[in-house]
Order: structure tokens, then C-alpha cells, then sequence
């Protein structure tokens, strides 16, 4: 599910329940969302294979 | 007067317990009413407890440092036969059947409960407004905030209600409150005093520790606190300053910062490098992303624990806090996990910033205590959030789980206290405090 897609169910279950307030408060918490998935230290499952920093040959 | 004055008078019998906690029982009759620091007032149990002491320490059993001392609990930590309220109506008609871990040693350490402070309910916020039994304010300016979550632990120590006091931090809820309100706030190594027996807000992130007027009675609340296997029998000494070497995190903790806080900051850190201080700069590559994280973990967390509450009885939270659960119900598993990861990659990398030094020093708190019922200050660079400044400092090391300790190093023109954070190695807080302690007398003496 793509952050868009998650903040348009959100804001729609929020609007179903008489939340209204919470809107501007899910479109905060997608932008922090939007950052943690932009972070470069991610993995992707048709990239590299991932390794553990802690290790090396 | 500090805990490490009356000590020695109390075991002396030159001081008497019972006249300690009468003074601190006054204070907060006349100061309470104003700045809503606590929550419950214990003062006829704490009476009959300090002549308890009184009379044992004249028999001749003095048991150490804290016999005698009033001290109060932050209103998350259970004491039995005493509500647990979190700030919140939730727990209005709640009561302790035992005491917690932390509070059992130190009232095996011989100190007396004076009350429990209030705080930003169930510890989810930095302001310590968002209380079901009213705002807490700060006593330098009781029209701004005295930081939070353990707003009123801050304002009992500043005040003289108590003379220690137990708080918790999960993204900075000791030394955010410290820095506001111009004392000492420790956050001992995550998982070193245990959390049994105190609500949690992130069971991952939280940590339990004291706030005091100095470093040393910091260290004597830390040391009662810790396992009897584990606590120090001597009195700790001071590090060299000459010689000490520090690091500073560039960047991401220095580039959001009030003008005085930066001022005030980086004046400190060039009078230790006068002093003898070792100071370098160290790197965090990942700081940018440490918000984030933090977000989604405490999110995670918070609503896991709140869920059922909440379902149940949703207008018994505040507005705010109610709104936050809400939301942080919406948090994706896959991001929860994401966010676990970063946090182990952060964790490393302050690992490696505190390579070849003996702490990192920053600021403790980006601004001055702010305004209630800001929601943006001003900084370097333009208007912020004020949660997002708060925590901008603080958040990194819960997620670490470094120990990090808070000192006074100045304030603003206005007279708001700022604060200095210190961030020690792992397995080493004992080492943390005493490198604290050479800090917090070069402040003094070059003051």
C-alpha cells in the first residue's frame, strides 16, 4: 500500500467516525511515513541482497 | 538545599527529617496552587514516615544518603495504597496494591514520599498542558511550559517541593523537563532501572531516572535506584576536566536551535576546551531520520497498550492525547518494523560517534521552555513545531538507548533556563555522571 492509498482509508475512516480533527494530524503522521520509506538504508526485494552491518568476510 | 547538604546533617542528627518534609509539604501548599506541579499530596503519611526516620537514624540505623529525604514519584510510577493516575481521567479510580521496582528501593534507601507529580498525560507529550487534572506551569514563567512528560518532577525539584524525584523519559520526558526548568535530569542506560511497576508509554524506549538540583544528587537517587548487587558503596568522584574528551554531533542537532540555545551552547562548549576538555566533532550520518522512526515506534507502542482504553472510554482522554492514540492506531506493521530497523542503524552509529571519546555533548532542548499554547517558536532557519523542537535532541538516545544526562548551562536574557546534554557509552553511566560532574563545575566556576 503506497502512502497515499493509506492516507486516502485513513481520512475516510476518520470522517466515518465523526473525527474530523484527525485529518490534519494523519497527514503529519504520512509525511513522516513518506521520510521513513524514502530513508536510504531501506531494502528493496529485487535489489541488493542485504547484509548484515555488523559483519564482513 | 540539596540532597547532598542534608545528608550528612540528617545522619549527623543535626538536621531533622521531620522538619525537611514539613518544609517541602509548605512549599507546596503555597506553590502547588499556582504551578499544579502534583497530582496527589501525601503530607500526613509523609509526616509520619519522616519521624519513623527520625527515630531510627537516632537508634543508630542510618541507611544511607536518601534516610530522610523527601522525594516524589512522577504520577506514572506506582506507590501502593496510592492512585496512579498518568494525568488522565482513565485512571481516576485507580489504586497501587504494591509499590514499583524503583519505588520499593527507594523507600528501602530510606526516603519519604511526599507526593506524585503531574505530567503530559500518559506520558504522550512535551509540554506537560495536556493533563486531565490541569496544566502544569513553570516556575520561572508560569505563563510557558515546564517541558514534559515529567513536567511536574522538573518544577517540584526547581521549587524545592521535594528534594529528589523520580521521572521517565522515552523521547526526552526527563531532560527535556530538566533543560526547561534549570535542573539535573539523568536517563540512565536503557533497561538498567527496571520499569516494573511504572505505565509505560513504549515499553522499548522507556527509561526511568531522577531529576535533582545537582549532578551528585542525581548520582545518589541513581545509585538507590539500581539493583542492591549493582549500587556503589563510596562516594563518586569527579573526572578530570583536563583531559576529558568530547565529541559534538554536527549538524542535524545543532542546525534547528534557538539563537540564545545555540549561544548559550556552543559558549559552554568553548569554555571547557579552555578549561582543558578534549572537544571534537563526531558524525551521526542518520540523524535526519531519527523523527521518523521515533514516530512510528512510539506510535506502535502507544496504541498496542491504549487500544481497548480507548474503545472503551474515549472522552476520558484529553483532546490531544485522544487524537494522538487515533492516529497512532493508523501505523502500518510493515512501517513499525522499518522503523525497528532504523533504529538499530541508529543505535550503531552513536556507537561510533562516542568511539575514541568519553561522551558526546549538545543541546539538551533545541529552545527555551515555550509559550503554553504555542504550537511553532521561531529558530535558526525559521518557525518549527514545537513538539518536533523538543524531542529533536533527546529522541535519538532513547532510540540508542545511551545513557544521557541534562545539566544547567545558562538561559536567555528573559532568565529561561537552557540545557547541556552529555551522552555516555553504553555500560557506563557511573562513568557518564562523573564526567558530568567535572562539566557542571567548570560551568560553575567559569560562571
Amino acid at each position: 500500500m503506497t502512502v497515499a492509498e493509506w492516507l486516502a482509508m485513513a481520512t475516510a475512516d476518520a470522517a466515518r467516525r465523526g473525527l474530523p480533527d484527525l485529518v490534519p494530524a494523519l497527514e503529519g503522521l504520512a509525511r513522516a511515513t513518506e521520510a521513513l520509506r524514502a530513508a536510504d538504508w531501506n531494502d528493496d526485494a529485487d535489489g541488493e541482497t542485504p547484509v548484515d552491518d555488523e559483519e564482513s568476510a | 538545599m540539596t540532597i547532598a547538604d542534608a545528608a550528612p546533617r540528617i545522619a549527623r542528627g543535626e538536621l531533622r527529617s521531620e522538619k525537611l518534609a514539613e518544609e517541602c509539604l509548605a512549599k507546596i501548599e503555597t506553590l502547588n496552587p499556582k504551578l499544579n506541579a502534583f497530582i496527589t499530596v501525601l503530607a500526613y503519611q509523609a509526616l509520619v514516615d519522616a519521624r519513623k526516620a527520625d527515630r531510627e537514624i537516632a537508634a543508630g540505623r542510618y541507611l544511607g544518603p536518601l534516610h530522610g529525604i523527601p522525594v516524589s514519584l512522577k504520577d506514572l510510577v506506582d506507590l501502593a495504597g496510592s492512585p496512579t493516575t498518568a494525568a488522565s481521567l482513565v485512571r481516576r479510580d485507580h489504586r497501587a496494591t504494591k509499590d514499583a521496582v524503583v519505588t520499593a528501593r527507594l523507600r528501602a534507601a530510606g526516603a519519604i514520599f511526599v507526593g506524585k507529580t503531574n505530567l503530559h498525560e500518559f506520558a504522550f507529550g512535551t509540554t506537560s498542558e495536556d493533563s486531565g487534572f490541569g496544566l502544569a506551569r513553570n516556575p520561572v514563567d508560569p505563563e510557558r511550559s515546564p517541558g514534559g512528560s515529567s513536567g511536574g518532577s522538573a518544577i517540584a525539584i526547581a521549587t524545592g517541593m521535594s528534594l529528589g524525584t523520580v521521572g521517565t523519559d522515552t523521547g526526552g520526558s526527563i531532560r527535556i523537563p530538566a533543560a526547561a526548568c534549570g535542573v539535573v535530569g539523568l536517563k540512565p542506560e536503557w533497561g538498567e532501572i527496571s520499569a516494573s511497576g511504572v505505565v509505560p508509554l513504549s515499553r522499548q524506549l522507556d527509561h526511568v531516572g531522577p531529576l535533582a538540583q545537582t549532578v551528585t544528587d542525581a548520582w545518589l537517587q541513581y545509585n538507590a535506584m539500581r539493583p542492591s548487587n549493582k549500587r556503589w558503596t563510596s562516594a563518586i568522584e569527579t573526572a578530570p576536566i583536563k583531559g576529558l574528551r568530547l565529541a559534538t554531533p554536527a549538524g542535524y542537532f545543532f542546525d534547528r536551535l534557538d539563537v540564545d540555545v545555540e549561544r548559550s551552547v556552543l559558549g559552554t562548549i568553548d569554555r571547557l576546551r579552555g578549561a582543558g576538555v578534549a572537544v571534537s566533532e563526531a558524525a551521526i550520518p542518520h540523524a535526519r531520520d531519527m523523527a521518523a522512526i521515533y514516530l512510528h515506534l512510539v506510535f506502535g507502542d502507544a496504541a498496542e497498550y491504549h487500544a481497548s482504553t480507548l474503545d472503551r472510554r474515549p472522552q476520558d482522554y484529553t483532546p490531544n492525547v485522544r487524537l494522538r492514540l487515533e492516529m497512532a492506531r493508523c501505523v502500518l506493521a510493515e512501517d513499525y518494523i522499518r522503523a525497528m530497523r532504523g533504529r538499530a542503524l541508529i543505535a550503531r552509529e552513536v556507537d561510533r560517534a562516542l568511539d575514541g571519546v568519553d561522551a558526546l555533548v549538545l543541546p539538551a532542548l533545541a529552545i527555551p521552555a515555550p509559550p503554553i499554547g504555542a504550537a511553532t517558536v521561531p529558530v535558526k532557519g525559521g518557525a518549527d513545531a514545537v513538539r518536533t523542537l523538543m524531542l529533536r535532541c533527546s529522541q535519538p538516545f532513547n532510540l540508542s538507548g545511551h545513557p544521557a544526562i541534562s545539566l544547567p548551562c545558562g538561559t536567555t536574557p528573559a532568565g529561561l533556563p537552557i540545557g547541556l546534554q552529555l551522552v555516555g557509552h553504553k555500560g557506563a553511566t557511573p562513568a557518564l555522571v562523573q564526567a558530568a560532574l567535572a562539566v557542571e563545575r567548570a560551568i560553575a566556576n567559569a560562571g
